[in-house]
Parts: structure tokens; C-alpha cells; sequence
């Protein structure tokens, strides 16, 4: 496949950024997106040229550091999936390819295609867990009788790797499915409603202050999520919000 | 509580809540116009109680005047705000491919219904302030007859305005396919019951506004 790349190249969080055309010949229907990068970047480091900064870790859909905006869809055009799990076989030869950061004013670029997330583990950190007193005598969590419903629902929101994805889909640069996810995973559970008050209302908080949008429930987020979180967790957490706020 | 009243949901609820009680409204509005289609008589009868009864005047009208200016009002102020949650724009971005044209241009359709509004206040609910509060007049009459009928269809004459409330109407659709779902969606409401409120909301959004306009339709062509 030959293709037309046109990337974001930005030097650093202070520059202005644009978009650079590159040519890429010989690419493999089999190759995965980062893997073709990881081409045009050996081409463009052979030539002297700075190649081009993206973030990547595990390759196998679990990290959710790919943070790329692929011919205006987060993570390309695939559904499910991650950019490390979308295949060149998407494309078609001769396709002209956008590659953007994701944008937000929540989730500054550093570099090119990099964007500093940090915003998430601040959210994390402001309720995203449950206390545990490890004394040594701690119940064991599977002897605690669960609704199988509740325990399913609990894992599906579990399964949200925060890459960011639904933040650069909405059309609000809302952040609300990731926060309703990480809400939902421990509400449902007996072991987080203990701290569910002051979780839903201390993320909420965070989320507000690092500049996310509001959700206007497009459902864009939904769609373009890797690991398929439901609007629903949304609803559950303005439940959960409306509860604490009238406690 | 200050803190709770700025956060994004509690606006997002306070959003749904107004939004539920313009829904509401438009519902019995509608029960009220289609009356003019049946029955010219009780369509008179009933628009007078309502333009004369205290609760409705001095209870549920300013809650009504008050929804509607809040809900635009934070409509647009919600706009700003998203807006500035991402200055810098993405250079292709293909927003259909996961999300309706609706949800996304929630904006536009709100502008449009809300200059039907002004339409809508300028023809009848001005003149009714007026004529019952300044001028002191809440007989309801004029030459001898029930005025509210004979005012409809003189409405309705023009092709050009029932060309608007047409578009108009056909805007409010869209802005309730989306917002209708939205609301409850925002309120918590669709947990578990998903698909059944999307079903709703699809019927409410195209069987209300359709029925407002078979009405102005069926005065235009039948009313002289």
C-alpha cells in the first residue's frame, strides 16, 4: 500500500503545531497502525529527520496510551479497538491518512502526537478507589455474596483502560464516561458504596476543575470507546451525584 | 452547595428538569389546539380557562416564562463553556460517524425554536398580556364571539408564516429526538430501561411536533 500521511507535528507544548505531509510506500495490509509509524519513523531517523513523537506502551489494547486521532475518529475508523489494534487493512491503497493528537484543553500535546493525561490520574486520585484496612484480617472479597448482574456490570465498567478516547470523541470534550465508569465500577459493588458519597462528589469536582466540557449525551463517547463502556454508567453516576448532593 | 450548583451535572440536571416541564407544557398544548380541529366551541371554552384561571395565569405561566428563559439561557451558557474546552480544533474530525446530527447541532435547532418563541409571544402572548392586564379586558370576547378560534385562523392565513411554524416545528422534532432521551438520560433515568425510553422518546419527538403542524395545516386549507 502506498499512502499520503498528513501529522500533526508540534515541537513542544508552547509551539504553534501544523500539519506535515509524509509519503509512505510498501506499507503491509497486516502491519498495525503503530507498526506503519514505527516505519515512517525509521525512514524519517535514516534521512536525519526528527521522527515523530507518539505515545505507545503494551501494543496489545490494554494500555490505552495510543492517544491518536485517525482521519477524524478516535483510534481510527475500527470499532472496539485501540490504535495498536487497528490494521493497515482498514485503509486503502493510495488513502491520504489524518493523524491528529487527541484534543482537549484537558489533555495538553507535549509533543506531536503526544498528550499529556494527567488530568485522569488527578481524577483518579480524588476518589477512584476504596480504602481497605489491610490489618491482616481483611474479609476476603469473594466471600461477600454479590448479584451476579451488579458483579458483571461492576467488570464491564471495570474494564475502562482511561485512554482518553470519549474525551476526544465529544463533541464537549467531556469527560464524563471515563468518571462515570470508574463511579459505577465501585458503586455497584458492597465494597465501594461505603465511600460512594464522597467519591462521586470529590471526581465530579476534579473533573469540573480540570476543564472537561459537560456531557450533552451524544453517545459519541460510547461508540468510539475501545473497551465498549456503556452510556449507562453516565446515568448511574448522575444518580449517584443526585443522591450524595441531596444527603 | 454553591460548589454543587456549579458542577456539571447539577446543570445538566437543572437543564433536564426545565426541559421535562417545557415538555409537559408543549403536551397540553397540544391537547388544547387539536380541540380547534374537532371542536371550535370547547377549543374557545378551554383557552379561556386557561387565559383566565389564577393558578395557571399567576402560578404556572411565570414557571413556564421562567423555564423557557433558563432553558436557554444555560443552553447557550453550556455552549461557551464546551467551547472552551477545546480551542484548538481537530483538522478533519468526522462527527457522524459516531453521533446523530442532532445531538450535535442541539444549538441550532434551540435557536431556531427560540426564535419561534419570539414569533409565538409577539402574536398571541403579548397581546393577551395586554389586553387582559393593561387594558383590563378578560371577558375573552370580541364582537360578540370568543375571540381565541377566529385569532388561530387568522394565523394560519398567511402561506409564508405557516411556512415557518412548519420549519419551526420540524426544528423542534430534532431538537427532541435528541433532547427527549437526553433528559431522562441526564436525570438517571435510563438506567436499565434504555431502549424503551429511546422508543418514547422517538415518539413523543415526531407524533407532538407533527400533530402541531397537521393543525396548522388543516386551519390553513380549511379555515376559509
Amino acid at each position: 500500500m502506498n499512502l499520503t500521511l498528513k501529522i500533526w507535528r508540534q515541537k513542544n507544548a508552547n509551539d504553534k503545531g501544523k500539519m506535515v505531509d509524509y509519503k509512505i510506500s510498501d506499507v503491509s495490509p497486516d502491519m498495525s497502525f503503530l507498526e506503519m509509524l514505527d516505519v515512517l519513523n525509521t525512514e524519517l531517523i535514516e534521512k536525519g529527520d526528527e521522527p515523530v513523537a507518539f505515545d505507545h506502551d503494551c501494543r496489545e489494547g490494554i494500555c490505552g496510551m495510543c492517544s491518536l486521532y485517525i482521519n477524524g475518529e478516535a483510534h481510527g475508523p475500527d470499532r472496539g479497538v485501540t490504535t495498536c489494534q487497528l490494521h493497515m487493512r482498514k485503509f486503502k491503497d493510495g488513502d491520504t491518512i489524518y493523524i491528529e493528537p487527541f484534543r482537549s484543553t484537558a489533555f495538553p500535546v507535549v509533543k506531536d502526537l503526544v498528550v499529556d493525561r494527567s488530568s485522569f490520574d488527578r481524577i483518579q486520585h480524588a476518589g477512584g478507589f476504596i480504602s481497605v484496612n489491610t490489618s491482616g484480617n481483611t474479609q476476603d472479597a469473594n466471600a461477600i455474596p454479590i448479584n451476579k448482574h451488579d458483579a458483571d456490570t461492576s467488570f464491564d465498567a471495570a474494564t475502562c483502560i482511561g485512554c482518553g478516547a470519549c474525551v476526544a470523541s465529544c463533541k464537549n470534550s467531556s469527560a464524563m464516561l471515563f468518571v462515570s465508569a470508574k463511579v459505577s465500577q465501585f458503586a455497584l459493588l458492597p465494597q465501594g458504596k461505603v465511600e460512594a458519597t464522597d467519591r462521586v462528589m470529590n471526581m465530579v469536582k476534579q473533573m469540573d476543575e480540570e476543564g472537561f466540557g459537560n456531557c450533552t449525551n451524544t453517545g459519541a463517547c460510547e461508540v468510539e470507546c475501545p473497551k465498549g463502556i456503556s452510556l449507562e454508567n453516565i446515568a448511574r453516576m448522575n444518580r449517584e451525584y443526585l443522591k450524595a448532593g441531596i444527603k | 452547595m454553591s460548589g454543587i450548583i456549579k458542577s456539571s451535572i447539577a446543570r445538566k440536571v437543572a437543564m433536564a428538569l426545565s426541559a421535562f416541564f417545557l415538555m409537559i407544557f408543549l403536551l397540553q398544548h397540544f391537547a388544547i389546539n387539536i380541540l380547534s380541529v374537532f371542536s371550535p366551541d370547547t377549543f374557545n371554552e378551554v383557552s379561556h380557562f386557561m387565559g383566565t384561571n389564577p393558578l395557571v395565569q399567576f402560578a404556572l405561566q411565570p414557571v413556564l416564562v421562567f423555564a423557557i428563559v433558563f432553558h436557554f439561557v444555560m443552553g447557550f451558557i453550556l455552549e461557551i463553556k464546551n467551547k472552551k474546552s477545546r480551542t484548538v480544533k481537530y483538522v478533519k474530525n468526522n462527527g457522524a460517524a459516531n453521533s446523530s446530527w442532532m445531538s450535535r447541532n442541539m444549538i441550532w435547532s434551540g435557536a431556531t425554536i427560540l426564535a419561534f418563541f419570539v414569533l409565538h409571544f409577539i402574536d398571541f402572548f403579548f397581546p393577551e398580556l395586554n389586553t387582559k392586564y393593561i387594558l383590563g379586558d378578560l371577558s375573552g370576547m370580541h364582537n360578540g364571539e370568543f375571540k381565541y378560534y377566529n385569532e388561530l385562523l387568522h394565523k394560519f392565513e398567511s402561506p409564508i408564516r405557516v411556512g415557518a411554524y412548519v420549519i419551526s416545528f420540524v426544528l423542534l422534532a430534532m431538537h427532541l429526538l435528541h433532547g427527549f432521551n437526553s433528559a431522562f438520560q441526564s436525570v438517571g433515568a435510563t438506567v436499565g430501561r434504555k431502549e424503551v425510553m429511546k422508543k418514547i422518546g422517538r415518539a413523543y419527538a415526531i407524533l407532538i411536533p407533527l400533530g402541531f403542524i397537521f393543525i396548522a395545516l388543516f386551519h390553513h386549507f380549511n379555515g376559509h
